[in-house]
């Protein structure tokens, strides 16, 4: 609690008085300050402890490992282009989502919140079901040359299934903010739907539209259970980590964690700056 | 130059029944209604901004009831927070220059000429945020102008503002509607705003058209109990006519001339009543006797409440009508009327 009472910043000369007045009390404001800290601790000592835990000589080395770059590029590549597809395909969608009132909407809604649910490795069953070679639709994609099993191609779709709810729930918010006056003033000065969607809407709207990009790239990032399922082969970064665990122990898969730790906090801090609103006007 | 045609819109909730109008051109038409009664319907209806049912809607003869909105020549002005808040006042009064298919010098000078006649000179390099409420109202018109439309739509326009800043938006639109001599329509909740604009009111009441009159129309003839409350005409009575009276209430009323049989509310202005401590009325003045039953103030006035039998009136007397009669409450009055400012319903 000591701590916590030097917090605010207060003037110099200030009376210890004036401080317990301020914060005594209330047990309730301990207890929310006691679950925040323990929860803040849950989330970052592991991460510390594991990040720590290399030596500066072990990460270099791991970045040498050509198996490691690829399979650290694979993971950002594909995350990256699933979130694409996903601003591509889902921006529309939430889009409709937001503005219109239609007969099963709730049902529509559940269904894009169904990846969210069900488990990692049933998501891969699934599609290889459906688009592996046992399935007519799998054996159509294999004739035009489109392999999903343990393909760069399986990889992306798996992403893009696990990633898109995130996409959409943050777009949708996003277009809800924007009030539905400014599009209808739009529309009566002469805009048609897509001026007004382009002029009004997107740059009202877009960091939410960003944030969404990075959820749905975060997640996909992250993502293993699905993964290892259509693709062993070529390896993402969790799949190699999993695999070097298995093989080696502890030791041996940690410098890839921390790497793919440092890679994904950089990309997503980058966009995350790209995404603070602009400064106030004076 | 605007009509609309057994104009029907159903909405989840609401509905929107048969409303029939026409605006004529250059006309300042108001609509008047309580909240949720369906006024902004209608003229979202005109602007092409929520799906049709049923019915009509012409402008200028051409019939544009499935026209998107874009393509209709209209102006829009909502009550609040419609600028676009990431362009500046410039970029906004210009928003839809690029739509319109006209010379550019022109376009430039009509700007010009509505940011001077607007008074927003001062503020065209800011952006919406920090603007005041006046101010924001201002640049709205002014964008809703720009693009030289047929008819301005105004929903509201004033009921966000501060007082002070009401009263200058409202002259502001009184002035704009002289000058440009284009056709306005405009929606509010408020009598006096409607009084002071409007050539004509149409009264809507739960998605219906209750009656459409010249602003004195409305004012001294309402049609019916609803429009007579709402412009005002606090005493309403219901009762019943016996013998060429009218009762209500215990107390009984003269009917004016010519009066149906059938009517069963009567109706008085406020402002049409007189109290005296004494019964010295007019010989044409209807005259009961009450007791003050509240004095409250009102603004500029101050509001009397009395009761007679069972009926309860309501006047309005200014400060020094109150203090040189020395009414109070509790006092017995003499509340009296003239017969011929009575309202059959």
């Amino acid at each position: 609690m000591r701590q916590m009472n030097k917090a605010p910043v207060e003037p110099s000369g200030e009376t210890a008085l004036v401080r317990r007045t301020v914060f005594s009390g209330s047990p309730f404001l301990y207890l929310t300050f006691i679950c925040s800290t323990v929860v803040l601790l849950f989330i970052a000592t592991p991460l510390l402890q594991m990040v720590s835990q290399p030596s500066p000589a072990s990460l270099w080395e791991t970045l040498r490992d050509p198996a490691v770059l690829s399979s650290l590029w694979l993971s950002v590549y594909t995350a990256a282009v699933a979130a694409l597809i996903s601003f591509l395909f889902g921006t529309p969608l939430a889009y409709l989502l937001a503005r219109r009132v239609f007969f099963g909407k709730k049902l529509v809604e559940s269904i894009i919140d169904l990846p969210i649910v069900i488990p990692h490795p049933v998501v891969g069953i699934a599609i290889l079901s459906l688009l592996g070679r046992g399935h007519p639709l799998g054996q159509l994609l294999d004739r035009f040359g489109v392999r999903i099993m343990g393909s760069v191609t399986g990889i992306i779709v798996v992403l893009t299934f696990v990633g898109l709810p995130f996409y959409i729930h943050a777009a949708k918010a996003g277009f809800e903010s924007v009030p539905l006056r400014l599009e209808k003033v739009s529309r009566s000065l002469g805009a048609g739907p897509a001026a007004t969607f382009f002029r009004v809407t997107f740059p009202l709207c877009w960091r939410f539209m960003l944030s969404g990009v990075i959820m749905c790239a975060a997640r996909a990032v992250s993502e293993f259970g699905a993964v290892v399922i259509v693709a062993y082969h070529p390896m993402i970064a969790p799949v190699l980590m999993y695999e070097r665990f298995t093989a080696y122990g502890l030791q041996y898969s940690q410098p890839v964690g921390v790497w793919l730790i440092l890679v994904c906090l950089s990309l997503f801090l980058a966009m995350r700056l790209l995404s603070l609103p602009a400064r106030v006007e004076r | 130059m605007i009509e609309l045609d057994r104009l029907t819109v159903k909405m989840p909730g609401f509905q929107l029944q048969n409303v029939s109008l026409f605006v004529d051109s250059g006309e300042f038409f108001v609509l008047l209604g309580p909240t949720g009664s369906g006024k902004t319907v209608i003229l979202e209806s005109i602007a092409g901004l929520v799906p049709i049912s049923d019915g009509l809607v012409r402008i200028a003869g051409r019939d544009v009831t499935r026209l998107p909105p874009e393509q209709r020549r209209i102006g829009i002005v909502y009550q609040d927070n419609t600028l676009f808040p990431h362009l500046t006042v410039m970029d906004n009064i210009r928003f839809g220059l690029r739509y319109v298919r006209q010379d550019q010098c022109q376009a430039n000078l009509r700007i010009a000429h509505l940011v001077e006649l607007l008074g927003l000179q001062s503020i065209v390099r800011r952006r919406p945020l920090n603007l005041s409420g006046g101010e924001k109202q201002r640049v709205c018109l002014a964008r809703a102008l720009s693009t030289n439309p047929a008819v301005l739509l105004l929903d509201e326009p004033l009921s966000a503002l501060d007082p002070n800043f009401r009263e200058d938006i409202r002259r502001t639109l009184k002035q704009l509607h002289g000058e440009l001599g284009i056709t306005f329509i405009m929606v509010t909740h408020d009598f006096g705003e409607a009084l002071y604009l409007a050539d004509r009111i149409g009264v809507i009441q739960r998605g219906t058209m209750e009656q459409i009159g010249s602003a004195e129309d409305i004012f001294l003839r309402p049609a019916n109990p609803f429009v007579a409350g709402f412009v005002g005409m606090k005493n309403l009575f219901s009762g019943c006519v016996a013998n060429g009276l009218f009762s209500f209430g215990g107390l009984q009323c003269p009917l004016p001339a010519h009066t149906a049989h059938d009517k069963s509310v009567m109706g008085v202005r406020p402002e049409n009543i007189v109290l005296r401590k004494d019964t010295g009325f007019a010989a044409n003045y209807v005259c009961y006797a009450g007791v003050i039953e509240q004095v409250a103030p009102a603004g500029l006035w101050h509001e009397v409440s009395v009761r007679c039998r069972e009926a309860c009136f309501r006047t309005v007397l200014d400060r020094n009508t109150l203090q040189a009669q020395r009414l109070q409450e509790g006092d017995a009055v003499y509340l009296g009327f003239d017969a011929g400012a009575v309202r059959m319903f």
